[in-house]
C-alpha cells in the first residue's frame, strides 16, 4: 500500500478513531463514577451540614477541599432527600436565571462577573455580614442575593434576579456544596493571599 | 439550479444576516466592560452575551447547511432526497430563531421550575435556547442527514468526501441531544456539556468545515479528488486522533480525576497538527495554481480559514492549554481571546469563502474582483486580530493580578478588572469591534451588489 493511496490514510482514519472512542468510554466510565455526588471527587450533597475549608495539601502540591465537623446551613440539618431538594432548587434557579452567562463555576461560564467555584469560602462574606446586619454567612449571602443593588458591590453591580427567599436559600446550598468539590486546586491560592491594589 | 442550491442560497442569507445579529450583540457585550450601567434594569450584559454566543452558533450552522446544500446535488448529480421537506424546516428554522430571540430579550428569565427551561431559557453556555427550540434543531438537523444520507443511498454511488460527511453527521446529531438535561451535580453537568461543545467545535465541525473546504478546493481551483480527498483522511485522522482525547484539556478542573490533566495535556498539544496540515494544504494547492482563480475573495477567504485556523485555534489553544498554564489562564479573558480566533479562523472565514462562491455561481460572473471584498477583508480581519490581541492583554493580566498574585477571591476579581491594563484592553477591543463591525457592511454590501456594479466582473484572468 502506498503513502499517496487515499485507501491508506482512509484505513488510519477509522483505526484512529476507533481507538480513541474505546480509550474515551474507559475513561468516561471512571470519572463518571469519581464526579457522582458521594464519589472520590465529588461531595454527597449532605456535605452542606458540615463546615468546608480550602487548605494547601502538602502532599499533592495544590489547594484541596477539607471536610470538617457539624455546621448546619441556616441552623437546620438536611438529610439526604432534603439536601438532594435543596441541591435540584439550587441548580435550576443557577439555569432560569443564566448565571452562567455573567459568572463561572469551575471556570466555565462567562466573565462578567467572578468565579463561582469556591464563592462560599470568600474571605469578603465576614465584611458582608456587618454590611447586612446578618448574625451568619449564610444570611448575608442570602440577602444580597435577594436584593444586590442595596448591597452594591462596585462600579459593575449585579442586577437583581427577583429571588425568592427559598430560591435565595437553594442557590447559596449550592455554593457551599460547590466549594466542597476536588477540582485539582482551581483557583488557586484561594483567599491565601491579598492584592493590594 | 437545482432546488437545493436556491435552498442554499436562503440558507447563507440567512447565515450572513445571524451574523450581523451577533457583531451587534457582540459590540453590546464589549460596550459593558466599559460602561456597566448601558442598559442596566432593562437588558443585562448576560443577555447580551447569551445573544452573541447563540447567533454565532447558529449562523455558523445556517452556513455550513447553506454550503451542503450547495454541493451536495453537483457531487451526486441530482436533486437530494426530500428537498421539499428541508425546504418547509428552512423557514420553521427561521421562525424559531427570530421566536426566540425575542423571548430572550422581552422575557429574559423565568422562575427555578422546568417550564423557563422549556420556554424561556435553558442557562447552558451555548445551549440557552428553550428546549422546544433545540428540539426544533433536532429535527432540522434530522433531515438534513436525511437529505444527505438519503441521496447516496438513492444514487448507489459513495464519494470519498461524502463517506466522511455521512458518518459525520451521525455524531453531530447525536452530540446536540445533550443540549437538553438539567443535571444537578455541576460536575456531571459540565462532563456531559463538554461532550456538546468540544466534540462539536473540535471534532465535527472541524470535519465538516474540512468536508466544505475540499469541495470548494475543487471548484475555486481545479484541484483533483484525489489529492482532496487523501487530504480530507489525513485531516480526520489527525483532527479527531488528536480531539477525542484533547477533550481532557475541559476536565482539568470540573471535579473529575487529575489523570485528565496529562491525557488532555498530552492530546490538546497535539491539537495543532491537522490545523498545521490544512495550512500546508491550502498554500500547496494555491501555490501550485500560483494564486490564480476566477473568484479571488473566495480564496483569499479560503487561505485565511486555513491561517486563521491554525492560529486561533491550534497557537492560541496551545498557548493555554497545559494545565500548569490553565490553572492561571482558565476562564480569563485569555479564554475569550482564543474563543474569537479559532471560531473566526476555523469557520466563519470558511462560510465567507463558500459565500463568495455561490454568489459568483447565482449571477452567472466569469471572475470576481473589484476593490470593496479587500475592504471587507482587510476591516474584518484587522478588527478581529485587534480583539484578539487587546483580549489577550487583559486575559494575562487577569491571570497574573487574579489568579497569580490575588487569590482569585472577589477582591482579586475586582483587583484584576480595574487593572490598567485590563481596562485598556477592553476598551481597544471595543474599538477594534467597531473596526470589524465596518467589514461586516462592507461584506454585506459587496454580497448584495457584485455582479451589479461597475468593475467588479472583469474579463481578464485576476493575476496574482
Amino acid at each position: 500500500m502506498r503513502f499517496d493511496d487515499p485507501l491508506f490514510w482512509r484505513a488510519g482514519a477509522v483505526s484512529t478513531i476507533l481507538v480513541m472512542l474505546c480509550v474515551l468510554a474507559m475513561l468516561t466510565v471512571d470519572s463518571l463514577a469519581a464526579i457522582h455526588q458521594g464519589g472520590s471527587h465529588v461531595p454527597p450533597y449532605t456535605v452542606v451540614n458540615r463546615h468546608i475549608d480550602y487548605v494547601f495539601d502538602a502532599g499533592r502540591g495544590i489547594d484541596a477541599p477539607v471536610i470538617g465537623g457539624a455546621q448546619p446551613l441556616f441552623g437546620k440539618v438536611l438529610d439526604e432527600q432534603a439536601a438532594a431538594a435543596m441541591m435540584a432548587k439550587g441548580k435550576l434557579v443557577i439555569q432560569s436565571r443564566a448565571c452562567m452567562d455573567c459568572h463561572t463555576f469551575y471556570g466555565n461560564g462567562a466573565y462578567y462577573g467572578p468565579d463561582l467555584t469556591k464563592a462560599w469560602l470568600d474571605p469578603d462574606w465576614e465584611a458582608w455580614q456587618s454590611i447586612t446586619g446578618a448574625s451568619t454567612r449564610e444570611d448575608a449571602m442570602a440577602m444580597f442575593l435577594m436584593d444586590p443593588e442595596k448591597y452594591a458591590t462596585w462600579t459593575r453591580k449585579m442586577p437583581n434576579m427577583h429571588l425568592s427567599l427559598d430560591e435565595a436559600h437553594a442557590v447559596v446550598a449550592y455554593l457551599k456544596w460547590t466549594s466542597a468539590v476536588d477540582t485539582n486546586g482551581f483557583p488557586p491560592n484561594f483567599g491565601h493571599v491579598h492584592t493590594d491594589h | 439550479m437545482y432546488r437545493s442550491q436556491k435552498l442554499a442560497v436562503k440558507y447563507l442569507a440567512a447565515a450572513i444576516t445571524l451574523f450581523g445579529v451577533m457583531v451587534i450583540a457582540g459590540l453590546m457585550s464589549a460596550y459593558y466592560y466599559i460602561n456597566p450601567d448601558f442598559l442596566f434594569g432593562i437588558l443585562h450584559f448576560n443577555i447580551a452575551k447569551i445573544l452573541h454566543i447563540d447567533t454565532l452558533v447558529i449562523w455558523l450552522l445556517m452556513g455550513f447547511m447553506g454550503a451542503i446544500y450547495w454541493f451536495l446535488p453537483e457531487e451526486m448529480g441530482r436533486e437530494p432526497v426530500g428537498i421539499w421537506l428541508a425546504e418547509i424546516l428552512f423557514y420553521v428554522f427561521c421562525a424559531a430563531v427570530a421566536i426566540v430571540a425575542v423571548v430572550f430579550i422581552v422575557v429574559q428569565y423565568g422562575s427555578s421550575n422546568e417550564i423557563a427551561l422549556w420556554f424561556i431559557n435553558q442557562g447552558r453556555k451555548y445551549v440557552e435556547a428553550p428546549r422546544w427550540a433545540a428540539l426544533g434543531v433536532v429535527a432540522v438537523m434530522g433531515v438534513f442527514g436525511y437529505n444527505v444520507i438519503g441521496t447516496v443511498v438513492a444514487t448507489r454511488r459513495l464519494t470519498g468526501i461524502m463517506a466522511v460527511l455521512m458518518i459525520d453527521l451521525i455524531p453531530l446529531v447525536a452530540l446536540y441531544l445533550d443540549a437538553f438535561p438539567a443535571v444537578t451535580n455541576m460536575s456531571e453537568d459540565l462532563f456531559w456539556w463538554w461532550w456538546l461543545v468540544h466534540l462539536w467545535v473540535e471534532a465535527t465541525w472541524e470535519v465538516l468545515i474540512g468536508c466544505i473546504m475540499a469541495f470548494t478546493l475543487m471548484q475555486l481551483l481545479g484541484t483533483s479528488r484525489r489529492i482532496v480527498e487523501t487530504w480530507l483522511y489525513i485531516e480526520v485522522a489527525l483532527v479527531l486522533g488528536t480531539g477525542i482525547l484533547g477533550l481532557g484539556h475541559h476536565y482539568f478542573w470540573i471535579g473529575t480525576p487529575n489523570y485528565w490533566l496529562g491525557i488532555g495535556g498530552f492530546f490538546s498539544a497535539l491539537e495543532p497538527l491537522p490545523l498545521l496540515g490544512m495550512v500546508v494544504h491550502a498554500v500547496y494547492d494555491a501555490g501550485t495554481h500560483h494564486m490564480k482563480t476566477a473568484n479571488r475573495p473566495a480564496l483569499y477567504w479560503m487561505m485565511a480559514e486555513a491561517f486563521g485556523n491554525f492560529l486561533g485555534g491550534g497557537v492560541w489553544g496551545f498557548m493555554i492549554t497545559l494545565p500548569q498554564i490553565n490553572l492561571y489562564a482558565h476562564g480569563t479573558q485569555w479564554t475569550v481571546s482564543h474563543g474569537h480566533f479559532a471560531f473566526w479562523g476555523a469557520y466563519a472565514c470558511g462560510v465567507i469563502s463558500v459565500a463568495y462562491l455561490i454568489v459568483q455561481k447565482v449571477r452567472g460572473m466569469e471572475q470576481v474582483g473589484g476593490a470593496l471584498w479587500r475592504w471587507s477583508f482587510a476591516a474584518l480581519n484587522l478588527g478581529l486580530i485587534g480583539m484578539v490581541g487587546a483580549l489577550l492583554v487583559a486575559g494575562m493580566t487577569q491571570s497574573f493580578v487574579e489568579r497569580a498574585t490575588g487569590g482569585s477571591t472577589l477582591q482579586a476579581f475586582i483587583a484584576g478588572q480595574q487593572d490598567p491594563w485590563f481596562v485598556s484592553g477592553m476598551m481597544l477591543r471595543f474599538l477594534f469591534g467597531l473596526v470589524f463591525a465596518a467589514g461586516y457592511g462592507f461584506l454585506v454590501y459587496d454580497l448584495l451588489t457584485l455582479g451589479r456594479r461597475r468593475g467588479v466582473v472583469t474579463a481578464a484572468t485576476v493575476s496574482p
